[in-house]
């Protein structure tokens, strides 16, 4: 009987399944806010010092990134375009896929939309989780994708991370991790890079804010037009609602 | 000036039937004064179709049915043209929005017996609109491209190669390749945009036709053509024009208002109504860890993953499907109203609506063994809904309630037993009170008890 009760919790309440489901990874949650311009061209910075020369972002253009950042399309073509482009280009890259997929095994991923696949806080915690891993190409292996082929580009602001295992069995002594076999228990910074932890944290979060709004750009103004409609269908409402109560007086 | 239009309408009105079709269908259709809250949906329907055929419309300007190039248009549309971004989200949350208004509108119909006598062809008419309507939502969720796109159809289309035989050409044929390919996006462009909403356009003209020629139905199953005053109109009947047009603006108002909230702040519906896989570009290389259909075709996708082999499962999904075709020739009972029938139908319509929405739920889950589980132990329950329905035509006797009751719960536990290994065998063991529970009710409880007590009808309609 206890566990046709659980089986229909589980079932009645699908968010706690969802997220017990998805490989046991729990992210470190982002609080985005796409209506944060601020936080948006500090993301837009990282994004296009550290990312674009590897990544393309192909549905997106420069100066749509200007208009909506608040950026004159002069400030973006002198500090966010490295290549030939014009601002009224697609954020392409110069890599070749063919070259790409010989240098990294793989080519790296179009990232116009990687924050509504993957989701901000999967974004939030796969940029932070970058350790040593002396069996991977580029040193480095992730806890969120793991033997992700990425080197850890923002390694000069973070630093280097190390995991830090623990046995099996001990401490919270839950069944089902493999006998014996090390856990990975935390990770702890072995060499600092040029901001503390919780600078880069904040770094990160801009990064994927930017990242977010780059996905959707029309969220930015979503909202905000959503309200409008809303308010003038309240306001429909009323009137309608009236219209019809005068009407059915006369019908009992 | 209203010389001038009365004589325009009199030029019309000796050419084209333009009068004569407003006073049928409006002015002087009289429709029952007690509809209520479930009766909004008829006409919200109406108006998603219309919305969808109209932003449809707007998305054909800019969409390019290509393989290389389908991707890329949509993200065009959400980028680069004018508020494109507003007319794809109005279409996507268009797409589920008309399923939840169908299928509430579909209970609407089981609650109150619209389906039954005359009503018949109303409701042929409206299954095949549902029909029409998931071969329309498939082939529209095609057209992104995205990983969920290509494979969630990659995955129907194998479906139709279970069957023996002719299945693998016939899934040939639909694809026009031997995968999902450019060649399959083209055709199911083409059905998408033209051929299904022409029938879909047809067939609702065909239900409004129908029902405007019977008469519609009403909370209290009552016919009020029975009862008119001697100026011919029903008693109980108000015309549609004025008074059901400004009670339905009313109700699409707050419709929209729902549909707003969804569209500008929650387009996405926390990955129900747009997919986060769907946000991959199609990629026939790889295939995603879970590929879950949209929300409204999982009900039916579990009772498709609840049979082990792969024909049997199509032919239960099927079954699933064609067994509402029948709805008015399973329900004999001459009560239409839920009002006035037995405590144990109602209780059999409510078990009904939670299953189909466990149902719906497990379709979204990867399958385990306690959920593949419930998937059967649910589709069970779905299917006994019908013989519920069917038995409950009229007061049956007690021994015709325990011979129903134990041949039902033979047959179950036979296929457990067909099934049954010792590593399933507890978790076979809870599962098999649930259909247990729902025989007991439906078919022991009206032998010992007057659950199965149905009520008079009244004469006139209550408001």
């Amino acid at each position: 009987m206890k566990r046709i009760v659980l089986i229909f919790l589980v079932v009645l309440f699908p968010a706690g399944a969802v997220s017990a489901s998805a490989g046991g990874a729990q992210f470190d949650h982002a609080a985005v806010d796409v209506g944060n311009k601020a936080s948006l061209q500090r993301g837009a910075k990282y994004f296009f010092n550290y990312c674009i020369s590897c990544h393309s972002a192909n549905f997106s253009r420069y100066n749509r990134i200007a208009a909506d950042l608040g950026l004159s399309e002069l400030q973006v073509e002198e500090n966010f375009i490295f290549t030939d482009s014009t601002v009224r280009d697609h954020m392409s890259v110069a890599m070749r896929p063919k070259d790409a997929k010989e240098w990294f095994g793989t080519a790296p991923p179009d990232l116009t939309l990687v924050a509504r696949a993957k989701g901000a806080d999967w974004l939030y915690t796969y940029l932070r989780t970058f350790y040593l891993d002396e069996a991977r190409p580029f040193g480095v292996n992730n806890l969120v994708l793991e033997n992700a082929s990425m080197p850890h580009v923002l390694w000069e602001l973070q630093g280097l991370q190390r995991a830090v295992y623990k046995e099996a069995g001990e401490g919270h002594g839950e069944e089902g991790h493999g006998g014996g076999k090390p856990v990975l228990d935390h990770l702890e910074l072995v060499q600092p890079g040029s901001m503390s932890p919780e600078q880069y944290d904040r770094a990160v979060l801009d990064l994927v804010n930017f990242m977010l709004y780059l996905s959707e750009p029309a969220q930015i103004v979503r909202t905000q037009i959503g309200i409008w409609v809303l308010s003038f269908l309240v306001l429909l409402f009323v009137v309608t609602y009236l219209l019809k109560k005068e009407y059915w007086k006369d019908i009992h | 000036m209203g010389r001038m239009l009365a004589g325009l309408l009199g030029w019309v009105d000796a050419r084209f039937p333009l009068s004569k079709l407003w006073n049928e269908h409006l002015a002087e259709y009289y429709a029952p004064k007690n509809f209520n809250f479930w009766y909004f949906f008829g006409s919200l329907a109406l108006l998603v179709l219309v919305i969808q055929i109209v932003t449809g419309i707007f998305l054909t300007m800019h969409y390019k049915p290509d393989a290389e190039l389908a991707f890329g248009s949509v993200e065009y549309i959400m980028r680069d043209v004018d508020w494109g971004w507003l007319i794809r989200y109005m279409h996507s949350t268009g797409a589920s929005a008309f399923f939840v208004v169908v299928y509430l509108h579909m209970f609407r119909a089981l609650l109150y017996g619209s389906y039954k006598k005359p009503r018949e062809l109303i409701w042929l008419f409206g299954m095949f609109i549902y029909l029409a309507l998931m071969a329309e939502a498939f082939m529209g969720y095609l057209l992104p491209w995205g990983q969920m796109s290509y494979w969630g159809a990659q995955v129907i289309v194998n479906l139709f190669g279970a069957i023996p035989g002719f299945g693998p050409d016939l899934a040939l044929w639909l694809r026009g390749d031997f995968v999902i390919s450019d060649a399959t996006l083209n055709r199911f462009f083409a059905l998408h945009v033209i051929a299904v909403p022409l029938v879909l356009v047809f067939l609702v003209i065909a239900h409004i036709m129908a029902l405007h020629e019977v008469g519609s139905n009403n909370p209290d199953g009552v016919e009020i053509k029975k009862l008119k005053g001697d100026d011919g109109i029903p008693l109980d009947g108000i015309p549609f024009h004025p008074y059901y047009t400004v009670k339905d603006i009313v109700g699409v108002v707050v419709f929209l208002f729902v549909f707003a909230v969804v569209m500008f702040f929650v387009p996405e519906m926390g990955g129900y109504f747009l997919e986060h896989a769907n946000f991959i570009p199609a990629d026939p290389l790889t295939t995603p860890e879970h590929i879950a259909p949209v929300w409204y075709f999982t009900p039916f996708y579990t009772v498709l993953r609840a049979v082990p082999d792969p024909f049997g499962g199509v032919v239960a999904m099927g079954l699933a499907v064609a067994i509402l075709f029948v709805l008015p020739w399973i329900d004999r009972n001459p009560i239409k109203s839920v009002r006035y029938r037995s405590v144990l139908h109602k209780t059999n319509l409510i078990l009904f609506a939670v299953v189909f929405i466990i149902l719906g739920i497990l379709g979204t889950k990867p399958a385990t063994a306690e959920l593949g589980e419930m998937a059967v132990r649910f589709s069970e329950a779905y299917f006994l809904f019908f013989i519920a329905m069917w038995f409950s035509s009229t007061r049956r006797s007690a021994k015709f309630g325990i011979t129903t009751a134990v041949v039902l719960l033979g047959i179950v536990t036979l296929y457990d037993l067909s099934r049954v290994n010792p590593e399933t065998q507890s978790l076979v063991l809870y599962g098999w009170f649930i259909p247990a529970a729902y025989i007991f009710v439906m078919f022991l409880l009206p032998v010992f008890t007057s659950l199965d007590e149905e009520k008079v009808v009244p004469e006139r309609v209550t408001s």
